[in-house]
Protein backbone atom coordinates (compact mmCIF):
# COMPACT_ATOMS: atom_id res chain seq x y z
CA UNK A 1 0.00 0.00 0.00
CA UNK A 2 1.43 3.59 -1.15
CA UNK A 3 2.08 5.81 1.43
CA UNK A 4 2.44 8.64 -0.65
CA UNK A 5 0.51 11.46 -0.45
CA UNK A 6 0.45 14.90 -2.72
CA UNK A 7 0.79 18.02 -1.20
CA UNK A 8 0.39 21.68 -2.12
CA UNK A 9 2.51 24.30 -0.26
CA UNK A 10 4.49 27.74 -0.67
CA UNK A 11 7.88 27.22 0.31
CA UNK A 12 9.92 30.45 0.63
CA UNK A 13 6.92 32.32 -1.61
CA UNK A 14 7.13 29.46 -4.51
CA UNK A 15 3.61 27.29 -5.24
CA UNK A 16 4.97 23.39 -5.04
CA UNK A 17 3.68 20.60 -5.33
CA UNK A 18 4.90 17.36 -4.13
CA UNK A 19 4.19 13.65 -3.89
CA UNK A 20 5.09 13.05 -0.26
CA UNK A 21 5.68 9.71 1.80
CA UNK A 22 3.61 10.17 5.35
CA UNK A 23 6.28 9.74 7.56
CA UNK A 24 8.61 12.13 5.79
CA UNK A 25 9.55 15.33 8.07
CA UNK A 26 9.61 18.89 6.82
CA UNK A 27 13.40 19.17 7.47
CA UNK A 28 14.04 15.63 4.94
CA UNK A 29 11.03 17.60 2.35
CA UNK A 30 13.29 20.53 2.28
CA UNK A 31 16.71 19.22 2.00
CA UNK A 32 16.29 15.98 -0.03
CA UNK A 33 13.20 17.03 -2.01
CA UNK A 34 14.08 20.48 -2.89
CA UNK A 35 17.38 20.85 -2.15
CA UNK A 36 17.32 23.85 -0.10
CA UNK A 37 20.30 22.97 2.29
CA UNK A 38 20.16 25.84 4.91
CA UNK A 39 18.16 24.18 7.50
CA UNK A 40 20.14 21.67 9.02
CA UNK A 41 19.61 17.86 10.64
CA UNK A 42 20.88 18.09 14.26
CA UNK A 43 18.80 15.83 16.51
CA UNK A 44 15.87 15.18 14.73
CA UNK A 45 13.77 14.68 17.76
CA UNK A 46 13.17 18.24 18.79
CA UNK A 47 16.09 18.92 21.27
CA UNK A 48 18.82 20.99 19.33
CA UNK A 49 17.01 23.43 17.20
CA UNK A 50 19.33 23.60 14.24
CA UNK A 51 16.06 22.95 11.57
CA UNK A 52 14.09 25.45 12.99
CA UNK A 53 12.22 27.45 10.34
CA UNK A 54 9.03 29.05 9.90
CA UNK A 55 5.57 27.74 9.30
CA UNK A 56 2.58 29.84 8.57
CA UNK A 57 4.40 32.93 10.29
CA UNK A 58 6.01 31.09 13.72
CA UNK A 59 9.29 29.25 13.93
CA UNK A 60 8.60 25.22 14.15
CA UNK A 61 11.05 22.13 14.52
CA UNK A 62 11.23 21.17 11.07
CA UNK A 63 11.56 17.78 12.48
CA UNK A 64 8.61 17.57 14.57
CA UNK A 65 6.51 17.97 11.43
CA UNK A 66 5.28 15.91 8.77
CA UNK A 67 5.64 17.34 5.45
CA UNK A 68 2.15 15.97 4.84
CA UNK A 69 0.82 17.79 7.04
CA UNK A 70 1.67 21.02 5.27
CA UNK A 71 -0.96 20.73 2.66
CA UNK A 72 -1.94 24.67 1.60
CA UNK A 73 0.90 25.82 4.26
CA UNK A 74 3.17 28.67 3.97
CA UNK A 75 7.23 27.47 4.86
CA UNK A 76 10.13 29.96 4.90
CA UNK A 77 13.53 28.78 5.42
CA UNK A 78 16.82 30.78 5.93
CA UNK A 79 17.29 30.76 2.15
CA UNK A 80 13.70 32.71 1.85
CA UNK A 81 14.69 34.79 4.82
CA UNK A 82 17.90 35.85 3.49
CA UNK A 83 16.75 36.59 -0.23
CA UNK A 84 13.93 38.82 1.39
CA UNK A 85 16.69 40.83 3.58
CA UNK A 86 14.46 40.39 6.31
CA UNK A 87 17.21 38.97 8.77
CA UNK A 88 20.17 41.09 6.96
CA UNK A 89 21.07 42.87 9.68
CA UNK A 90 21.08 39.97 11.82
CA UNK A 91 22.62 38.09 9.37
CA UNK A 92 25.90 41.45 8.96
CA UNK A 93 26.03 41.65 13.24
CA UNK A 94 26.51 37.76 13.41
CA UNK A 95 29.50 38.48 11.28
CA UNK A 96 30.34 41.31 13.44
CA UNK A 97 30.31 39.87 16.56
CA UNK A 98 31.93 36.49 15.43
CA UNK A 99 28.81 34.48 16.36
CA UNK A 100 28.97 32.03 13.87
CA UNK A 101 31.92 29.74 14.63
CA UNK A 102 31.26 25.95 12.97
CA UNK A 103 28.35 27.46 11.39
CA UNK A 104 25.79 24.58 12.27
CA UNK A 105 23.51 26.24 14.60
CA UNK A 106 23.60 29.06 12.64
CA UNK A 107 19.96 28.85 10.61
CA UNK A 108 18.01 28.18 13.42
CA UNK A 109 19.70 30.65 15.65
CA UNK A 110 19.16 33.12 12.89
CA UNK A 111 15.42 32.06 12.54
CA UNK A 112 14.60 31.48 16.20
CA UNK A 113 16.48 35.35 16.75
CA UNK A 114 14.38 36.59 14.51
CA UNK A 115 10.98 35.88 16.06
CA UNK A 116 12.39 37.22 19.31
CA UNK A 117 12.92 40.30 17.13
CA UNK A 118 10.19 41.33 15.68
CA UNK A 119 7.63 40.39 18.62
CA UNK A 120 10.07 42.66 20.30
CA UNK A 121 9.25 45.38 17.47
CA UNK A 122 5.41 45.14 18.11
CA UNK A 123 6.32 46.82 21.49
CA UNK A 124 9.37 48.75 20.21
CA UNK A 125 10.88 46.73 23.35
CA UNK A 126 14.24 46.01 23.98
CA UNK A 127 14.22 42.25 24.91
CA UNK A 128 16.89 42.16 27.93
CA UNK A 129 20.00 39.69 27.77
CA UNK A 130 18.15 36.71 30.35
CA UNK A 131 15.30 37.66 27.60
CA UNK A 132 17.44 36.66 24.82
CA UNK A 133 18.73 33.49 26.20
CA UNK A 134 15.26 32.81 27.50
CA UNK A 135 14.40 32.38 23.83
CA UNK A 136 17.32 31.08 22.49
CA UNK A 137 17.31 28.06 25.18
CA UNK A 138 16.12 25.75 22.55
CA UNK A 139 18.85 25.97 20.68
CA UNK A 140 22.24 24.55 21.30
CA UNK A 141 25.30 25.68 19.86
CA UNK A 142 28.05 22.87 20.46
CA UNK A 143 31.16 25.29 19.53
CA UNK A 144 29.49 26.67 23.13
CA UNK A 145 29.56 30.78 21.39
CA UNK A 146 26.62 31.37 23.14
CA UNK A 147 27.70 35.07 24.11
CA UNK A 148 29.00 36.32 20.94
CA UNK A 149 25.18 34.89 19.50
CA UNK A 150 23.42 36.86 22.23
CA UNK A 151 25.56 39.80 21.44
CA UNK A 152 24.67 40.10 18.36
CA UNK A 153 20.99 39.92 18.93
CA UNK A 154 21.16 42.46 21.61
CA UNK A 155 23.07 44.62 19.16
CA UNK A 156 20.11 44.18 16.27
CA UNK A 157 17.12 44.69 19.22
CA UNK A 158 18.80 48.06 19.88
CA UNK A 159 19.63 49.07 16.76
CA UNK A 160 15.90 48.44 15.96
CA UNK A 161 14.45 50.20 18.69
CA UNK A 162 16.26 53.43 17.79
CA UNK A 163 14.96 53.03 14.44
CA UNK A 164 18.25 52.27 12.60
CA UNK A 165 16.15 49.59 10.33
CA UNK A 166 13.97 46.41 10.69
CA UNK A 167 16.63 44.46 8.31
CA UNK A 168 18.06 46.69 5.74
CA UNK A 169 21.38 45.81 7.59
CA UNK A 170 22.69 49.13 7.80
CA UNK A 171 24.33 50.27 10.87
CA UNK B 1 15.95 8.49 13.31
CA UNK B 2 13.22 7.70 10.70
CA UNK B 3 10.27 6.88 11.63
CA UNK B 4 8.38 3.44 10.36
CA UNK B 5 6.43 4.04 7.35
CA UNK B 6 2.36 4.45 7.96
CA UNK B 7 -0.65 5.76 6.38
CA UNK B 8 -2.05 9.64 7.09
CA UNK B 9 -5.12 10.64 7.04
CA UNK B 10 -6.40 14.15 7.12
CA UNK B 11 -9.64 14.29 9.09
CA UNK B 12 -12.39 17.40 8.32
CA UNK B 13 -15.05 16.30 10.88
CA UNK B 14 -15.08 14.01 13.91
CA UNK B 15 -17.05 11.31 12.68
CA UNK B 16 -14.22 10.95 10.22
CA UNK B 17 -12.19 10.26 12.83
CA UNK B 18 -14.12 7.46 14.80
CA UNK B 19 -14.22 5.80 11.53
CA UNK B 20 -10.92 6.25 10.22
CA UNK B 21 -9.79 4.50 13.98
CA UNK B 22 -12.17 1.94 14.10
CA UNK B 23 -11.09 0.89 10.17
CA UNK B 24 -7.49 0.89 11.29
CA UNK B 25 -8.37 -2.19 14.00
CA UNK B 26 -6.41 -0.88 16.87
CA UNK B 27 -3.42 0.78 14.82
CA UNK B 28 -4.41 4.17 14.34
CA UNK B 29 -2.73 7.24 16.76
CA UNK B 30 -3.90 10.95 16.86
CA UNK B 31 -1.65 13.48 15.03
CA UNK B 32 -2.33 16.95 17.04
CA UNK B 33 0.35 19.50 17.19
CA UNK B 34 2.89 16.48 16.51
CA UNK B 35 5.15 17.60 19.42
CA UNK B 36 5.42 14.39 21.27
CA UNK B 37 4.73 12.33 18.83
CA UNK B 38 6.68 12.37 16.10
CA UNK B 39 9.94 12.11 18.34
CA UNK B 40 8.62 9.17 19.57
CA UNK B 41 8.17 8.26 16.06
CA UNK B 42 11.23 8.82 14.97
CA UNK B 43 12.94 6.37 18.01
CA UNK B 44 10.46 3.90 16.57
CA UNK B 45 8.87 3.71 20.59
CA UNK B 46 5.87 4.66 18.69
CA UNK B 47 4.58 2.84 15.52
CA UNK B 48 1.40 3.05 14.18
CA UNK B 49 -0.17 1.82 10.88
CA UNK B 50 -1.98 5.05 10.60
CA UNK B 51 -1.91 8.47 11.47
CA UNK B 52 -5.09 10.69 11.69
CA UNK B 53 -4.28 13.99 11.42
CA UNK B 54 -7.00 15.88 13.62
CA UNK B 55 -5.20 19.26 13.61
CA UNK B 56 -7.66 20.56 11.52
CA UNK B 57 -10.98 19.90 13.54
CA UNK B 58 -12.81 23.04 13.65
CA UNK B 59 -14.53 21.28 16.92
CA UNK B 60 -11.56 21.16 19.10
CA UNK B 61 -10.81 24.80 18.42
CA UNK B 62 -11.21 27.91 20.40
CA UNK B 63 -11.50 29.26 24.19
CA UNK B 64 -14.63 30.74 25.63
CA UNK B 65 -15.81 31.81 28.68
CA UNK B 66 -19.13 29.96 29.61
CA UNK B 67 -22.20 31.73 31.96
CA UNK B 68 -20.15 30.05 35.05
CA UNK B 69 -16.78 31.61 34.25
CA UNK B 70 -14.99 29.30 33.78
CA UNK B 71 -13.09 28.47 30.83
CA UNK B 72 -13.20 26.33 27.96
CA UNK B 73 -10.21 25.63 25.84
CA UNK B 74 -10.29 23.74 23.16
CA UNK B 75 -8.09 21.07 22.92
CA UNK B 76 -6.01 22.13 20.01
CA UNK B 77 -5.08 25.16 21.05
CA UNK B 78 -1.70 25.54 21.34
CA UNK B 79 0.64 26.62 24.18
CA UNK B 80 1.23 30.06 22.66
CA UNK B 81 -2.52 30.48 22.08
CA UNK B 82 -3.54 29.36 25.67
CA UNK B 83 -0.12 31.79 26.96
CA UNK B 84 -1.65 34.89 24.72
CA UNK B 85 -5.36 34.68 25.69
CA UNK B 86 -6.77 37.45 27.86
CA UNK B 87 -9.67 35.44 29.39
CA UNK B 88 -7.21 32.57 30.06
CA UNK B 89 -4.83 35.71 32.31
CA UNK B 90 -7.93 36.81 33.29
CA UNK B 91 -9.91 33.60 34.63
CA UNK B 92 -7.58 31.00 35.19
CA UNK B 93 -3.78 33.33 35.66
CA UNK B 94 -2.01 29.69 36.62
CA UNK B 95 -1.56 28.49 32.85
CA UNK B 96 -0.52 31.75 31.78
CA UNK B 97 2.61 31.62 34.62
CA UNK B 98 2.75 27.94 33.06
CA UNK B 99 2.69 28.50 29.21
CA UNK B 100 6.92 29.92 29.71
CA UNK B 101 7.61 26.92 30.99
CA UNK B 102 6.74 24.72 28.65
CA UNK B 103 9.41 23.36 26.19
CA UNK B 104 10.80 26.14 23.89
CA UNK B 105 9.34 28.84 21.66
CA UNK B 106 9.40 26.44 18.68
CA UNK B 107 7.61 23.95 20.26
CA UNK B 108 5.31 26.17 21.86
CA UNK B 109 3.93 27.35 18.84
CA UNK B 110 2.56 23.92 17.41
CA UNK B 111 2.13 21.77 20.89
CA UNK B 112 -1.79 21.55 22.22
CA UNK B 113 -3.14 21.40 25.27
CA UNK B 114 -4.94 18.22 24.51
CA UNK B 115 -1.98 16.71 23.23
CA UNK B 116 0.32 17.69 26.28
CA UNK B 117 -2.81 15.88 28.69
CA UNK B 118 -3.08 13.09 26.48
CA UNK B 119 0.33 12.01 26.13
CA UNK B 120 0.31 12.32 29.94
CA UNK B 121 3.75 13.31 30.48
CA UNK B 122 4.52 12.68 34.30
CA UNK B 123 7.23 15.53 34.38
CA UNK B 124 5.10 18.13 32.18
CA UNK B 125 3.55 21.21 33.37
CA UNK B 126 -0.13 21.86 32.09
CA UNK B 127 -1.12 18.02 33.38
CA UNK B 128 -0.37 19.38 37.23
CA UNK B 129 -2.12 22.72 36.49
CA UNK B 130 -4.88 20.56 35.54
CA UNK B 131 -5.04 18.53 38.51
CA UNK B 132 -3.89 21.34 40.78
CA UNK B 133 -6.93 23.36 39.55
CA UNK B 134 -9.10 20.76 39.80
CA UNK B 135 -9.93 20.88 36.06
CA UNK B 136 -12.74 18.79 33.90
CA UNK B 137 -10.95 16.70 30.63
CA UNK B 138 -14.10 16.69 28.33
CA UNK B 139 -13.94 13.65 26.27
CA UNK B 140 -15.35 12.61 22.43
CA UNK B 141 -15.97 9.44 21.07
CA UNK B 142 -18.55 7.85 19.04
CA UNK B 143 -21.15 7.81 21.63
CA UNK B 144 -20.62 11.18 22.58
CA UNK B 145 -19.09 13.19 24.79
CA UNK B 146 -17.92 12.76 28.93
CA UNK B 147 -16.79 15.05 31.38
CA UNK B 148 -13.34 13.31 32.98
CA UNK B 149 -12.49 14.87 36.52
CA UNK B 150 -8.11 16.17 36.07
CA UNK B 151 -8.14 14.24 39.41
CA UNK B 152 -8.97 11.15 38.13
CA UNK B 153 -7.46 11.67 34.32
CA UNK B 154 -3.99 10.36 34.62
CA UNK B 155 -4.03 6.91 35.80
CA UNK B 156 0.02 5.76 35.48
CA UNK B 157 2.60 6.38 33.66
CA UNK B 158 1.61 8.02 29.96
CA UNK B 159 -1.61 6.17 30.50
CA UNK B 160 -4.69 8.11 31.08
CA UNK B 161 -8.95 7.12 31.66
CA UNK B 162 -9.49 8.11 27.71
CA UNK B 163 -10.75 5.09 26.13
CA UNK B 164 -8.72 4.13 23.02
CA UNK B 165 -11.42 5.23 21.03
CA UNK B 166 -11.98 8.51 22.66
CA UNK B 167 -10.00 11.44 22.19
CA UNK B 168 -9.85 15.42 23.94
CA UNK B 169 -12.22 17.69 22.62
CA UNK B 170 -11.63 20.43 25.61
CA UNK B 171 -10.62 21.17 28.66
CA UNK B 172 -12.72 23.33 31.39
CA UNK B 173 -10.85 25.48 34.12
CA UNK B 174 -12.81 26.92 36.86
CA UNK B 175 -12.84 30.00 37.20
CA UNK B 176 -10.36 31.55 40.02
CA UNK B 177 -12.21 32.66 43.03
CA UNK B 178 -11.95 36.18 44.71
CA UNK B 179 -9.03 35.46 47.11
CA UNK B 180 -7.21 32.71 45.27
CA UNK B 181 -3.70 32.66 44.76
CA UNK B 182 -1.68 30.57 42.64
CA UNK B 183 1.82 29.52 41.29
CA UNK B 184 4.32 27.16 39.69
CA UNK B 185 7.62 26.42 39.69
CA UNK B 186 10.08 23.82 38.45
CA UNK B 187 13.71 23.18 38.23
CA UNK B 188 15.05 22.13 35.31
CA UNK B 189 18.52 21.45 33.55
CA UNK B 190 18.23 23.68 30.50
CA UNK B 191 15.35 25.83 30.52
CA UNK B 192 12.76 24.72 28.45
CA UNK B 193 13.46 20.94 29.29
CA UNK B 194 11.23 18.67 31.44
CA UNK B 195 11.37 19.31 34.97
CA UNK B 196 13.82 17.36 37.01
CA UNK B 197 11.02 18.25 39.42
CA UNK B 198 7.79 20.98 39.54
CA UNK B 199 5.49 21.99 42.11
CA UNK B 200 1.79 23.68 41.31
CA UNK B 201 0.45 25.80 44.40
CA UNK B 202 -3.13 26.62 45.00
CA UNK B 203 -4.40 28.48 47.97
CA UNK B 204 -7.95 29.03 48.15
CA UNK B 205 -10.72 31.10 50.47
CA UNK B 206 -10.06 33.11 52.97
CA UNK B 207 -7.52 30.61 55.45
CA UNK B 208 -5.73 29.89 52.35
CA UNK B 209 -5.96 26.27 52.58
CA UNK B 210 -3.32 25.08 50.33
CA UNK B 211 -3.42 22.55 47.65
CA UNK B 212 0.56 21.02 46.60
CA UNK B 213 0.54 18.97 43.18
CA UNK B 214 4.02 17.78 42.41
CA UNK B 215 5.29 17.12 38.85
CA UNK B 216 8.18 14.96 37.53
CA UNK B 217 8.51 13.14 41.23
CA UNK B 218 6.22 10.07 40.07
CA UNK B 219 4.40 7.84 37.54
CA UNK B 220 1.41 11.23 37.22
CA UNK B 221 0.83 14.30 38.85
CA UNK B 222 1.41 14.16 42.64
CA UNK B 223 -1.25 15.46 45.55
CA UNK B 224 0.77 16.02 48.55
CA UNK B 225 -2.21 16.36 50.97
CA UNK B 226 0.06 15.53 54.29
CA UNK B 227 2.51 18.54 53.49
CA UNK B 228 -0.72 20.49 52.71
CA UNK B 229 -2.68 19.45 55.76
CA UNK B 230 0.73 19.95 57.73
CA UNK B 231 1.14 23.76 56.34
CA UNK B 232 -2.61 24.39 57.63
CA UNK B 233 -4.00 28.18 56.83
CA UNK B 234 -1.85 31.38 56.65
CA UNK B 235 0.06 32.44 58.31
CA UNK B 236 2.97 30.13 57.26
CA UNK B 237 5.17 30.02 59.90
CA UNK B 238 9.10 28.64 59.86
CA UNK B 239 7.89 26.05 61.68
CA UNK B 240 4.80 25.15 59.53
CA UNK B 241 6.85 24.91 56.35
CA UNK B 242 9.38 22.83 57.72
CA UNK B 243 6.81 20.11 58.89
CA UNK B 244 5.12 20.69 55.87
CA UNK B 245 8.49 19.53 54.19
CA UNK B 246 8.75 16.56 56.83
CA UNK B 247 5.40 15.45 55.75
CA UNK B 248 6.30 15.46 51.79
CA UNK B 249 7.99 12.07 52.65
CA UNK B 250 4.53 10.35 53.34
CA UNK B 251 3.16 11.69 50.23
CA UNK B 252 5.85 11.04 47.74
CA UNK B 253 7.63 8.10 46.78
CA UNK B 254 10.03 9.37 43.51
CA UNK B 255 11.31 6.54 41.57
CA UNK B 256 15.11 7.52 40.11
CA UNK B 257 15.03 8.81 36.94
CA UNK B 258 17.84 10.08 33.93
CA UNK B 259 18.25 13.16 36.64
CA UNK B 260 18.83 11.16 40.11
CA UNK B 261 17.27 9.59 42.76
CA UNK B 262 14.37 9.32 44.70
CA UNK B 263 16.63 11.21 47.82
CA UNK B 264 17.52 13.91 44.98
CA UNK B 265 14.40 14.31 44.21
CA UNK B 266 12.60 14.33 47.82
CA UNK B 267 15.72 16.77 48.22
CA UNK B 268 14.56 19.17 45.58
CA UNK B 269 10.60 18.66 46.70
CA UNK B 270 11.44 20.32 49.51
CA UNK B 271 13.34 23.39 48.06
CA UNK B 272 10.35 23.75 45.79
CA UNK B 273 7.72 23.92 48.59
CA UNK B 274 9.88 26.90 50.32
CA UNK B 275 10.46 28.44 46.90
CA UNK B 276 6.39 28.28 46.04
CA UNK B 277 6.04 29.73 49.78
CA UNK B 278 7.88 32.68 49.00
CA UNK B 279 6.77 33.16 45.94
CA UNK B 280 2.65 32.58 46.33
CA UNK B 281 3.22 35.14 49.07
CA UNK B 282 4.57 38.02 47.39
CA UNK B 283 1.26 37.63 45.30
CA UNK B 284 -1.08 40.11 46.23
CA UNK B 285 -4.49 38.04 46.91
CA UNK B 286 -6.93 37.82 44.02
CA UNK B 287 -5.89 38.06 40.67
CA UNK B 288 -9.29 36.62 39.83
CA UNK B 289 -12.05 38.86 37.90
Amino acid sequence: MSTEIGISLTVNGERISRRVEARRHLIDFLRLDLGLMGSHTGCEHGVCGACTVRVNGLIVRGCLVLAVSLDGATVETIEGMSDTGEIRDLQDAFVARNACQCGYCTPGMLVTAAELLSDAAKTRAVPSRAAIREHLSGNYCRCTGYHAIVDAVETVARARADGAGTGTGQP
Amino acid sequence: MKARAFRYERAHALADVFRLQSEADGGAQFLAGGQSLLASLAFRLSEPSLLIDISRLAELKGISVLPTSDVRVGALTTHRELGAHPDVCRHVTLLTEAVPLIAHAAIRNLGTIGGSLAYADAAAELPACCVALEARIIAVGPGGERAIPATSFFTGLFTTALAENELIRAVEFPCAAPGDRSTIIELTRRSGDYAMAGLVMRATGGRQASRLVYFGVGATPVVASEAANALGPTPWSAEKIAAAQTALDRDLDPPADQHGGPDMKRHLARVLLARAIKKLEAQPEAHAA
